[in-house]
């Protein structure tokens, strides 16, 4: 099942003076439980494809279907709503809010969805469990490390049971073995739980753990790679 | 939950809590010490000028008030006398009869105003007895004279010698005696100094053939804050179709006009205050909404609603307003009770010349628990209404961009 299909998207920063064509006519689909690398030189568009396939963007062309929903339809206070129930965000840094504990940050979206303690409290355990940081839950982001920062973002993507999570750099500031734990657990969640990734990166040794390699180069997808057995 | 997350926020950067707490707990501190002191200044003064002859309130017959004549003297009926008992907020009843007459000693004569009085209440409330520069005070109704210096040294009089008054008495009698004089007074107003003459009551009322008559009523009030009372309780107490019932801004509309004057030119003094005030809060608020774009970005892109975000800011600063408020009532309180206890002293110039009208040159701080209430209520409210920018950066803030830094 497709999940995310975009259709001709061209987006333009600063039409009124320099303008920018950052995306400039994107098609791809993506299908439910990929594990999807979005490469490409920098400036090529990475980030602006994300931030368009996830509705915090709009397209000045073309169409964005997620999970068959039309995103261009939808208002602003719907995309919030829209994005809280159907897709899970990883930034590159600072994607915690730093007063709340690991647990606690996780549940936050459950929160906004107004579901019960408990479950939310269960999940959020099951979450952190998952990628290894069962002893960490009380734990502000302060006084944990880069890396168990962006897997309790993780986790807290996965909270509300997204359609997939899109991960901007989400190693961008990790060292190597930080990266590697990380991919091995999101690497993890797609094959035993099917959770669909799109992410972007620079990193070869992210990239090479891809099984689908979508390079941008000046806003256009220029290749699109799928390699079986990869992970 | 909103709540907590707020809550917890104020205090993740204690040093810009502490600067914005500590803001407003000035802004409030001065406020109030501002108003306490200048509130106080004015009570002081008009205590001062209130106590110095006229009291808080007076009764006097019908009419008498806008024309002073000893032909509108009235019995002073038990009733009257009675009114320190039945009004618990009156201290003392002061009776007088005034009425001015001419003084001469044969060869100088000068316009005085004899006044008739009940020595040891005008004491009570004028402390007349303290102006007493020679000789001494008067004694219940002992056939004497007490003059200011003013008129004493106009008349080439002092104490010991004999003072001749004449006048019109009550309902055109004529009116003439000689009296002792016991002792000379000193007033810090050239007005009262150049023609005041004291006779025991019954004395007076005998010089101005009005036995058992009165023109004015005193009455000596502790405070201000009695005469709203004591007015309500003289409408029921007293015929009103008889006698007039004035307070002392009926008695002395210049006063109050000074003091309006001065308010007026006081709201330009706390409007510049309320500014700086505004923009010192104003400017943390400002840092604190840049300094956290990011954050908010981050927020609204996994799904937090605007107003969610914005209310969660918003009760921030009102939690930290009312800090600053409530820290700034504290601290307000041993300040200005300390003015209150050792009031601001002037000295020099300017003290000399309020002196020679009769004032000390002291400016004691108000201690009204209002003044605390409103000013930190009026700081609260400026914070809470500044409180409202993040909301409406909040409102505009575009998550891509707020991220993109
Ligand atoms: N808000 C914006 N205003 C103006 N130009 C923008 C804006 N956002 C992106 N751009 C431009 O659009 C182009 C694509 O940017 P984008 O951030 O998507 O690239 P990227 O592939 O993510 O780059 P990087 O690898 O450096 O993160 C760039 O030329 C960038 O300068
Ligand atoms: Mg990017």
């Amino acid at each position: 099942m497709k999940v995310i299909t975009t259709k001709g998207v061209v987006k333009i920063y600063n039409p009124d003076k320099i303008p920018v064509k950052a995306l400039n006519g994107v098609d791809l689909e993506i299908t439910e439980g990929e594990f999807t690398a979005i490469v490409g030189p920098s400036g090529s568009g990475k980030t602006t494809l994300l931030n368009v396939i996830g509705g915090l963007d709009r397209p000045d062309e073309g169409d964005v279907e997620v999970g068959g929903h039309d995103i261009d339809a939808m208002s602003d206070n719907q995309l919030i709503d829209f994005r809280k129930e159907h897709i899970g965000f990883v930034f590159q840094a600072y994607n915690l809010i730093p007063v709340l504990t690991a647990r606690e940050n996780v549940e936050f979206v459950m929160l906004l969805q107004n579901r019960p303690k408990k479950e939310r409290r269960e999940r959020a355990e099951e979450l952190l469990r998952a990628v290894g940081l069962e002893d960490k839950m009380d734990k502000r982001p302060s006084e944990l490390s880069g890396g168990q920062q962006q897997r309790v973002a993780v986790a807290r993507a996965l909270a509300p049971k997204p359609d997939f999570i899109l991960a901007d750099e989400p190693t961008a500031n990790l060292d190597s073995k930080s990266t590697a734990n990380l991919l091995d657990i999101m690497a993890r969640l797609n094959e035993e739980e099917k959770i669909t990734f799109v992410f972007s990166t620079h990193d070869q040794r992210v990239i090479d753990r891809a099984r689908r390699v979508v390079t941008l180069v000046d806003g256009k997808v220029a290749t699109d790679e799928v390699r079986e057995g990869k992970v | 939950m909103l709540f907590r997350l707020a809550w917890r926020n104020i205090w993740r950067n204690k040093r810009r809590t502490a600067i914005t707490a500590a803001s407003i707990l000035f802004a409030v501190l001065f406020a109030t010490f501002m108003e306490s002191i200048q509130k106080g200044a004015w009570d002081h003064m008009i205590n001062s000028v209130v106590n110095y002859y006229y009291g808080y309130v007076q009764v006097h017959e019908k009419g008498y008030w806008d024309e002073q004549t000893i032909d509108k003297a009235f019995p002073l009926a038990d009733s009257l006398k009675q009114l320190e008992e039945k009004v618990p907020e009156i201290r003392k009843v002061l009776p007088r009869i005034e009425s001015f007459a001419l003084a001469s000693t044969g060869e100088h004569t000068s316009g005085v105003m004899v006044v008739g009085i009940d020595p040891a209440r005008e004491n009570a409330m004028t402390n007349l007895q303290g102006r007493i520069s020679n000789g001494k005070y008067l004694e219940d109704s002992e056939e004497a004279a007490l003059v200011a210096e003013g008129v004493a040294e106009n008349l080439g009089l002092s104490v010991g010698d004999t003072i001749v008054l004449i006048s019109q008495g009550y309902h055109g009698v004529n009116a003439a005696g000689k009296y002792p004089i016991k002792g000379t007074v000193n007033f810090g107003s050239p007005e009262l100094n150049k023609q005041m003459v004291y006779l025991t009551l019954p004395v007076a009322q005998y010089f101005y053939g009005a036995t058992g008559l009165v023109t004015s009523l005193a009455l000596q009030l502790d405070e201000q804050d009695d005469i709203r009372p004591v007015l309500r309780a003289l409408h029921t107490e007293l015929d009103t179709s008889a006698y007039e019932v004035m307070d002392w801004k009926d008695m002395l509309p210049d006063l109050v006009e000074a003091k309006t004057v001065d308010s007026a030119g006081n709201v330009i003094v706390y409007f510049i205050l309320y500014l700086i005030i505004a923009f010192g809060i104003f400017g943390t608020i400002l840092m604190m909404s840049k300094e956290r774009e990011y954050e908010f970005g981050v927020l609204i892109s996994v799904g937090m609603h605007r107003w969610q975000l914005g209310l969660t800011v918003w009760m921030e600063i009102i939690m930290l307003g009312l800090l600053g408020a409530f820290a700034g009532i504290l601290a307000s309180i041993p300040l200005v009770y300390y003015f209150y206890v050792n009031p601001l002293r002037f000295s020099g110039d300017y003290a000399a010349a309020m002196e020679k009208f009769g004032f000390e040159a002291i400016f004691p701080a108000n201690f009204e628990a209002h003044i605390f209430l409103l000013q930190a209520l009026l700081v609260f409210i400026i914070t809470a209404i500044l409180a409202l920018y993040p909301l409406v950066k909040v409102r505009r803030l575009k998550p891509v961009e707020a991220m993109r830094a």
